[in-house]
């Protein structure tokens, strides 16, 4: 737990409703429960191999109301969706979905990853992940396979609804 | 038994070996699969960023199957788990229901009646059953010795598969692969997830994860590694290369679709499973079978 510097919490820069924010998004409901056991990250595959992810130390943060830091960080976007500490947590604090809600808090506080960025922005475009060139369906029908659809207008309008169309444009 | 086959957006055009297989193998065993044109992206490369949008984007093909009243059978590990979780949500959950309809509305899309999600090798083992896939096998593959990856959101979260399998202690793919006559090998880093999610993150974390994986499942001399899921298999497959250049070792491990597996097994001609796409050469592993 240390700011930019190193070692200390600042605790006047802290904002003690940023709990219950993320407990009221749906998926964060539980984050109040976290005993702080650690279960989540000794069982976590990327914190194995790296540890500036720790998803006990998020939690940890969020509950103290390190708002920025968190919202802000590049850490949140390293949860890979294993759901392997979801599955052990014995408080059901139901991490990979806290983890989501902090993303989602981020995206709206204009910091959103880049990769995540590009990858809204096919959807948001062609309804789907890949872009399906001519290429694809003949080789698809070549391989007997049926011709896809190369794009969902009612996919594009769901952004519209939402307004992730216009979000992702000022991102 | 009738499905609508929900192929994501990944297969259709990185694994058409995969769906090649699935179709072949659904032919012989009688699973019926229905093609729906309209069906798009399950929404979950957007639930990170925006979750009502992800929300909606699933929706919207939950609405599509629903209102033809067919069950859907995914191909995808992430579109299972998004798609089975809503598909959940929808049926327990009557506020949300109401919501997600009334939102869909301007697409003139509703959720009415209730479906089942189901991944393809889910529908294999519980609904063809291990003794109905053995009635059908014509070709034993005794001499082959292959790891299965589970991977992570064909078993998680549990609630919402209503325990047809252990998410700690898997063992319904080994059991598909035992009833092949090939032998399934227990190894150190069975549960590992592939890392594919954070990929576009940190690459080097995502492949690090892939890497100890292949490496273990090397260790234990596989002729193969089992996939069920596209993305996973872009981790094991389309970056081995890159993961034994970075890394500095030499797996070059086959890594094959269940169905294609079970294709062999069922005497389908393997030209017809696609194999020639397979991105890791699999001479060698068809030369063992004879």
């Amino acid at each position: 737990m240390s700011n930019e510097k190193g070692q200390y919490v600042v605790v006047s820069k802290l904002d003690p409703t940023f709990k219950y924010e993320v407990a009221h998004q749906p998926g964060g409901e539980h984050i109040k429960r976290c005993f702080q056991c650690g279960t989540c990250t000794a069982g976590c595959p990327v914190r194995e191999i790296d540890d500036k992810y720790n998803p006990r130390k998020i939690i940890r943060m969020t509950l103290l109301g390190m708002r920025d830091r968190v919202l802000s960080s590049e850490f949140i976007w390293l949860c890979s969706t294993c759901y392997t500490c979801h599955e052990r947590c014995p408080q059901d604090v139901r991490i990979t979905e806290v983890m989501n809600v902090l993303k989602n808090m981020a995206v709206k506080e204009g910091y959103i990853h880049p990769a995540f960025k590009e990858q809204a922005r096919l959807i948001g475009t062609f309804g789907r992940l890949y872009e399906v060139e001519d290429f694809d369906n003949k080789k698809r029908e070549r391989l007997g396979l049926p011709k896809v659809e190369k794009t969902f207008d009612e996919v594009v309008e769901i952004f519209k609804i939402t307004g992730l169309d216009k979000l992702i444009k000022e991102a | 038994m009738k499905y609508a086959l929900f192929l994501g957006c990944t297969v259709p055009v990185r694994a058409q070996n995969y769906e090649l297989a699935v179709r072949k193998v659904a032919n012989i065993l009688g699973i019926e699969l229905v093609d729906i044109k309209d069906f798009a992206c399950c929404g979950f490369p957007i639930k990170s960023i925006d979750t009502e949008t992800s929300l909606l984007i699933g929706a919207r093909n939950l609405c599509i199957a629903s209102e033809n009243n067919l069950d859907i059978c995914t191909v995808c590990s992430a579109c299972t788990s998004t798609l089975t979780e809503l598909n959940y949500k929808l049926i327990t959950d009557t506020k949300f229901r109401h919501l997600v309809n009334t939102r869909l509305s301007k697409l003139g899309k509703s959720y009415t009646n209730e479906i089942k999600v189901r991944h393809f090798v889910r529908v294999l083992y519980e609904e063809i059953g291990l003794e109905g896939i053995k009635e059908k096998v014509s070709k034993e593959l005794t001499s082959l010795r292959v790891g299965a990856h589970y991977g992570c959101h064909y078993l998680k979260p549990s609630e919402i598969y209503e325990g047809f399998d252990n998410p700690e202690f898997p063992n319904s793919i080994d059991k598909l692969i035992e009833v092949t006559g090939a032998n399934f090998v227990d190894y150190n880093e069975k549960r590992l997830c592939c890392g594919g999610a954070i990929l576009g993150v940190d690459e080097r974390i995502s492949l690090t994860m892939a890497n100890r994986k292949l490496a273990s499942v090397s260790a234990a001399e596989c002729d193969a590694l089992i996939s069920i899921c596209p993305f996973c298999s872009v981790m094991y497959e389309d970056n081995q290369r890159k993961i034994e250049a970075t890394f500095n070792v030499s797996y070059n491990l086959p890594v094959i679709y269940y169905p294609q597996l079970l294709g062999l097994a069922l005497g389908i001609d393997q030209k017809e499973l696609g194999f020639r796409m397979n991105k890791v050469g699999v001479n060698e592993l068809l030369s063992k079978l004879g």
